[in-house]
């Protein structure tokens, strides 16, 4: 891509330039050719199946879905009204956030798809590499250049890694599809560890920026907690040694049964030589072609300065004083911030989980709300978690209570992030073809259950993950509650997963019992509750009273004693 | 290798459904050849129609009316057939759940937490 492109002067997002509006409008136009050859019988669905997914349309239960890619999670407030028009227009007025930093629509008209697409375009948007074989939606950090701790702007190397992998010739057919989430921060926000790559940027003792890389990570059907192989690759070798664990990948992977294609069960079933397989890779490769220069990853960088920070104090009287007058607001400022790393500003969570609603659904009017908001309060910027909620990433906390009053009017003012009603949820069957159970409406039943923000105080934090198949798009597995919705004779069931973990301590969900019907299964979440609240010590959250005392209390208390 | 799957013999009418190509909305095949968006209006076939069924689908997508034509087994209730699998009635009926944002109302904090306020804004480092 061009590097020498200006960069507008608003921009803290990646801006196309030339090479890449015009790459998009012919993509556009190829695939509207493609749909067109569709509707007049020149293809079958079987061979535009793939050509469709390739540009990130499924057909799902109720009708064609469009996932739309926001690269690792990033928007600018005109990117986000763009969303908005595109659901008001071609949806029914709502999209939906999902656990890939990504958002669906779920209402598309395939003779829609096309215009939808040119829309996408021009706001520098697309839905290529959602779907497929290939290396999808790269994911980071949603405070990524914004958070206190954070050693490394993962942003930066995200986008390299997008440019890499979009259509990159060796990769476009992969065993199975291929997901790689980077961080730069040593709190791992991005469950690094249940990635096929995971990336940790960090800086070694002279300051040189590299990246520890962890491999074989993944949900699904086989969960497994990845394998570090590298702890510093230095930055110029970035690349290349990213290229050298995809080739092997690439070659190796089972491509016969897609259930053991993940690369996952290739590191798993090659221990020790897949790590050594990677570095004969990686040393017979050609260095120079494959360094990462330091200018590309200067003028990348330039995308994402920093913006016109203020020079501001911490607790600034304004808002200390809002804290002390308004409880309501001070309670949602106590779970919904977070350390900024310049004084006087801060992150701010938009809990995507009001009270029974459905996690990571977004109207237009709020989407709107949002862009609007950001551009009052966070120099027009929006982030996109994995945990379905949006981010505004630099706030003045003096303007903390002001943005709170924006966000309550718009119902964007729940004061549950990282609480019991903060649930990640997969769409399950109420949308998704492939789902065995429904998710959302177990996700609702659960909030409600769950309402009193009292109570969800006092139980801390518990992170309460549903899945509506064994794909695990809803990431049960490292939930510390995990619920998983499976087809028994034609009845949904959930199993239950207890001390799932997807940050630093990642851990495998344990399985507790037989399973519980739709039915019967909030009720088992409220005995693992109030068994958690009966067992823990002060100051003790679920995840570590888990740990300390073991399965047994809790399965005792969902099945009786043995 | 494993034993393949046994196949449940059909023992309920039938219905023939599919994704409409162009909208990609639920249809069914209905009395006079055509694909309604209503389960009432679909034509049922007799249990051991399965292979006429099957055909008639194929015919819809040959004619790019619709994608993805399979045969549903229903019970008749007063006459309205009604899938016999979850998953079916869930894609006649649509989506079991309002499917739009709901805005927060429930959790917005009561004055009670007034005695207890939280943690004002950890200091950036």
């Amino acid at each position: 891509m061009d590097q020498t492109a200006p960069i507008p002067p608003f921009a803290r997002t990646y801006r196309y330039d030339g090479i890449d509006r015009d790459f998009l409008a012919a993509r556009i136009a190829e695939f509207r050719g493609q749909v067109d050859r569709r509707l007049a019988g020149a293809l079958t669905e079987d061979e535009f199946k793939p050509l469709r997914l390739m540009n990130g349309l499924y057909l799902q239960l109720h009708a064609y879905m469009l996932r739309i890619a926001i690269p690792y999670g990033v928007l600018d407030a005109r990117q986000l009204r763009q969303l908005a028009m595109i659901a008001r227009r071609w949806d029914r007025g709502f999209g939906h956030f999902t656990t890939r930093q990504n958002i669906q629509f779920n209402w598309t008209k395939l003779e829609d798809v096309g215009a939808m697409l040119e829309a996408l375009a021009a706001v520098d948007m697309h839905a290529i590499q959602t779907s497929g074989n290939c290396v999808r939606n790269v994911t980071t950090d949603e405070f990524a250049g914004a958070a206190a701790d954070e050693l490394v702007d993962p942003r930066v190397y995200a986008e390299i890694l997008r440019q890499w992998s979009t259509l990159h010739p060796e990769f476009a057919h992969l065993p199975r599809k291929f997901k790689i989430a980077i961080t730069g921060a040593p709190h791992d926000r991005v469950a690094a560890k249940v990635h096929d790559v995971g990336v940790i940027a960090r800086r070694n003792a002279e300051g040189a920026v590299g990246f520890e890389v962890w491999v074989g990570g993944g949900l699904g059907r086989t969960p497994i907690v990845g394998t570090r192989l590298r702890e510093f690759v230095p930055e110029a070798d970035f690349l290349a040694y990213l290229e050298a664990v995809l080739r092997v990948y690439n070659a190796l992977g089972q491509r016969e049964n897609i259930y053991r294609a993940r690369i996952k069960l290739l590191v798993r079933d090659l221990g020790e030589a897949f790590s050594r397989l990677v570095e004969e890779e990686f040393a017979a490769m050609p260095q120079g072609r494959y360094r990462l220069a330091p200018e590309v990853v200067r003028a990348i960088a330039g995308h994402f300065a920093p913006p016109p920070f203020a020079m501001l104090e911490n607790d600034p009287p304004r808002h200390r004083r809002a804290l002390e007058a308004h409880a309501d607001f001070a309670a949602w400022a106590g779970n919904s911030t977070h350390p900024h790393r310049m004084p006087g500003y801060a992150s701010v969570v938009i809990s995507l989980k009001p009270i029974g609603g459905i996690p990571g659904d977004a109207s237009a009017d709020q989407m709107d709300a949002v862009a609007d908001l950001a551009e009052a309060y966070s120099f027009g910027e929006i982030r996109v978690s994995h945990v379905q909620n949006l981010v505004l990433p630099h706030v003045r906390q003096e303007d903390l209570h002001a943005l709170w009053l924006g966000l309550r009017a718009q119902g964007l003012a729940t004061p549950n992030v990282g609480l019991i009603t903060d649930i990640i949820a997969c769409p399950g069957m109420d949308y998704c073809a492939l789902a065995t159970a429904r998710s959302i409406p177990v996700a609702q039943r659960i909030s409600e259950r769950f309402a009193s923000l009292d109570r969800q105080l006092d139980i801390g934090t518990l992170h309460l993950n549903i899945s509506g198949c064994i794909n695990a798009c809803g990431h049960h597995h490292v939930g510390h509650i995990g619920l998983l919705g499976v087809d028994k004779r034609g009845e949904e069931v959930y199993q239950i997963t207890l001390g799932g973990s997807a940050t630093n301590d990642a851990a495998i969900g344990d399985l507790i019992g037989p399973a519980f019907s739709y039915d019967a299964v909030v009720d088992a979440v409220e005995n693992l509750v109030r068994t958690y609240v009966a067992h823990r010590q002060p100051g003790e959250a679920f995840k570590a009273t888990y740990r300390r005392i073991g399965a047994e209390p809790f399965r005792e208390a969902l099945y009786g004693a043995a | 290798m494993s034993a393949p799957a046994k196949l449940r013999p059909v023992t309920a009418p039938l219905v023939v459904t599919a994704n409409h190509l162009r909208s990609g909305r639920v249809v069914w095949l209905d009395a006079e050849g055509g694909w309604s968006e209503r389960l009432g209006a679909a034509r049922l076939f007799a249990p051991e129609a399965t292979a006429e069924a099957a055909m008639a689908g194929q015919a819809g997508e040959r004619a790019l009316l619709v994608v993805g034509a399979y045969a549903v087994e229903v019970a008749l209730k007063g006459g309205t057939p009604s899938p016999l699998k979850f998953r079916e009635r869930l894609r006649a009926g649509g989506p079991s759940i309002a499917a739009e944002p709901r805005p927060s109302i429930a959790a917005e904090p009561r004055p009670s937490i007034a005695a207890e306020p939280r943690q004002p804004l950890p200091l950036a480092s």
